[in-house]
């Protein structure tokens, strides 16, 4: 079996390619922590929506998705904090996105998904449904208000 | 008839594509439009054009196939079999979206309950789609005997493939239709395992635009070259590529699902690599397919490293079918890119369900997928019928109509996609309507965007279906066959018996299979908590149970 030059050079090329890629990613993994959600068993805790101050900075939140709303709807939290979402969903499944920071997370019921994040800047984000959820998915999203206003 | 069915239905899933930019872009700002909601629209464009055109297409191009390479007639009984089946259940399922009982999207997740006749129409479709793959096994296993020696036809190699694909992930679907959502959508049982749901859908669903895609990777190596007045590059790179699809198709559906609970952030990587696995063969198709239009193009005098591209019958009426290939494979170069993307495991939260995604497979299913479909139905019904296509000139210029509005689309959608803009969302009524309190400003531009390309692509497709209709409508001016364009292949390697046969690529196909989701199953066992029950559109609070008979 005889291999063509121009494909073995194209061979070579794709490897290298998908070497690169798979390098970039565990790069990213280890140097700046950007990962997939985490996986928790359930756990019927969870599922009261509450924002937990730990320390000065850093929160809790039990984020529970409904149709159509999020609880908590407003987080208020100082610059500088880093904050543990844990997420599920009461009823069916709803997508919790803040595009901003790249948080991207899906609630569903009878599971619990995570994710944490630091927020560095100053502003209110949006978290947005991002899982059609029925006639009012549209009108679903809450924000996480970063040292606004300033007396917080 | 089974080209007919999928291009008539394809009118109201081109309505639906257009419609939804319209509501996106916040021109309409409502729920719904001649009394079709925004979402029981999204429902029907999805059905339609993913699962009902592709299937019908794939059946119907897997027997014309068969049927010219081996010389052998399909089971006519087998045949009209199959064909009651889909269309039974696509008529099933079509009711039940009409009635507005169904608007839970092409994925249909639970808990969000559907009509059970939506389940039963989906399950009729996929085990009427099943049928000719036996009946084709029994053609291959005669042809076969009769040349023991003989490389198998590449386009027989792909069909046989593909529809063994199809076979091993419908399984997983019909689990989820037949033992989960059915007898928990009739109250016959009181909760459903989303998660588990979730994961045998996705089991299904990646594997499923191979199944889309391979029928045009089957037109790409056997027909194109030879349209375009060429040889195929390389015999067995194409045969190398098909087995590699066998063996990654579907163990690579978790990464759909990077952003869910329950299933560990190893077993996720490790779907991501395997989806790395399943981009080798497209890779190879893509140098395979340059080098074969190089050839071509070479072959009609070209001068230069490029020159040959000038050379390639871009506007010649009489090889329209290159136009519509063309067209498709220049989609499908964004397609890829954007696909691998996706599938990058920690950056794919940057793009998980938001617009970047629609933006993202409309140019591999409505790209490659789609004009290879429609211009090969075009193609085989007029040599079939021994008509003239209607407005041949016009007909060349689709797919290029197509491809511009498909790029302006795509590209409105991706920028949409990377500033938050999410996807299936009816934005008019909230995000883009100015006196809401959840106006998002910076859409604005990505919906129109997404809206211009719609309307062409709109235009594009309507033209097609007055080509199609009108070629029907058309006087008879020749003598009907049955007949393709055959490739020759310009390396056209000796028989190597371990690319002939199919017993240990499938036997491989089956371990990598279990490696990649026997972990993922045993995670969501573990990590699920109680099950959910049976959630309406329109309400929060869950439906009680059917009375239950002592």
């Amino acid at each position: 079996m005889t291999i063509d030059k121009s494909e073995k050079r194209v061979i070579g090329i794709t490897l290298g390619l998908m070497g690169l890629f798979v390098f970039s990613l565990l790069y990213a993994k280890g140097k700046y922590k950007s990962d997939v959600p985490e996986c928790l068993p359930y756990d019927k805790a969870y599922t009261e929506p509450k924002v937990n101050k730990l320390d000065e900075k850093t929160y809790q939140v039990f984020s529970v998705a409904s149709m159509w709303q999020f609880q908590p709807s407003e987080i208020y939290i100082p610059v500088g904090s880093e904050v543990d979402f844990y997420l599920t969903s009461k009823d069916v499944v709803h997508g919790f996105n803040i595009s901003e920071k790249n948080v991207n997370m899906m609630a569903v019921y009878g599971a619990i998904n995570k994710t944490t994040v630091k927020f560095d800047k100053p502003g209110v984000y949006d978290i947005i449904c991002h899982e059609y959820c029925g006639i009012g998915h549209q009108n679903m999203r809450a924000q996480v208000i970063v040292n606004y206003p300033e007396a917080k | 008839m089974e080209l007919a069915i999928p291009v008539a239905l394809l009118t109201i899933g081109i309505y639906h594509g257009l419609m939804q930019t319209i509501y996106r872009a916040g021109v309409l700002k409502q729920t719904s439009f001649a009394k079709l909601d925004y979402y029981q629209g999204l429902t029907l464009h999805g059905v339609i054009n993913a699962l009902v055109l592709t299937t019908f297409f794939a059946v119907a191009f897997g027997h014309v196939t068969m049927a010219f390479y081996t010389k052998k007639e399909p089971n006519k009984k087998l045949m009209w079999l199959s064909f009651w089946l889909m269309l039974t259940g696509v008529v099933m399922a079509s009711w039940a979206m009409l009635a507005g009982k169904a608007s839970v999207l092409y994925t249909f997740y639970p808990p969000l309950k559907a009509h059970p006749l939506f389940y039963l129409g989906a399950a009729l479709l996929i085990i009427g789609s099943w049928v000719p793959l036996f009946d084709w096994a029994r053609m291959y296993n005669q042809w076969k005997k009769e040349n023991p020696q003989t490389k198998t036809p590449l386009a027989v190699l792909g069909t046989l493939i593909n529809f063994i694909i199809w076979f091993v992930c419908t399984l997983a679907v019909a689990y989820e239709v037949l033992v989960l959502l059915i007898p928990w959508s009739m109250g016959w049982t009181d909760t459903i395992n989303v998660n588990l749901a979730r994961t045998l859908f996705w089991f299904f669903g990646h594997a499923l635009v191979y199944f889309w895609l391979l029928p045009a990777y089957i037109m790409f190596y056997t027909v194109l070259p030879k349209v375009a007045g060429g040889k195929l590059y390389s015999d067995l790179a194409g045969r190398i590529a098909l087995f590699l699809f066998l063996l990654f198709s579907i163990p690579v559906g978790v990464h759909h699902q990077y952003s869910d609970p329950t299933i560990t952030q190893g077993v996720k990587f490790f779907h991501g690599m395997l989806t790395y696995g399943v981009a080798i063969p497209s890779f190879i198709t893509a140098f395979t397919i340059a080098a074969s239009l190089e050839y071509a193009g070479k072959k009609r005098g070209s001068k230069g490293l490029f020159g040959w591209m000038a050379k390639l019958p871009w506007f010649d009426e009489n090889k329209f079918l290159f136009a519509y290939f063309i067209g498709g494979l220049i989609l499908f170069i964004f397609g890829g890119v954007t696909g691998i993307i996706n599938s990058s495991y920690s950056l794919n939260t940057v793009v998980h369900n938001t617009a970047w995604m629609p933006g993202h497979f409309h140019m591999t299913v409505a790209g490659p997928v789609f004009l290879g479909i429609v211009g090969m139905s075009l193609y085989i019904y007029s040599r079939l019928s021994g008509k003239k296509i209607f407005l041949p000139k016009l007909n060349n210029i689709i797919p290029y109509l197509w491809v511009i509005g498909m790029l302006i689309f795509s590209f409105g959608m991706s920028w949409g996609g990377l500033r938050g803009e999410p996807r299936r969302t009816n934005l008019g009524t909230t995000y883009l309507n100015p006196d809401h309190e959840l106006y998002r400003s910076d859409w604005v531009p990505t919906t129109l965007l997404a809206l211009l390309g719609a309307i062409i692509m709109f235009i594009a497709g309507m033209l097609f279906i007055i080509i199609f209709f009108g070629t029907i409508l058309s006087k008879k001016k020749e003598e009907g066959i049955l007949e393709i364009p055959v490739s020759e292949a310009y390396h056209d390697e000796k028989r190597v018996p371990l690319f002939d046969k199919f017993k240990p690529w499938i036997i491989t196909m089956i371990i990598i299979l279990l490696l990649a989701y026997v972990p993922a199953l045993l995670n969501v066992n573990k990590n699920s908590g109680p099950g959910a029950p049976r959630f309406s559109i329109d309400n929060p609070v869950p439906e009680t149970s059917v009375k239950k008979v002592k």
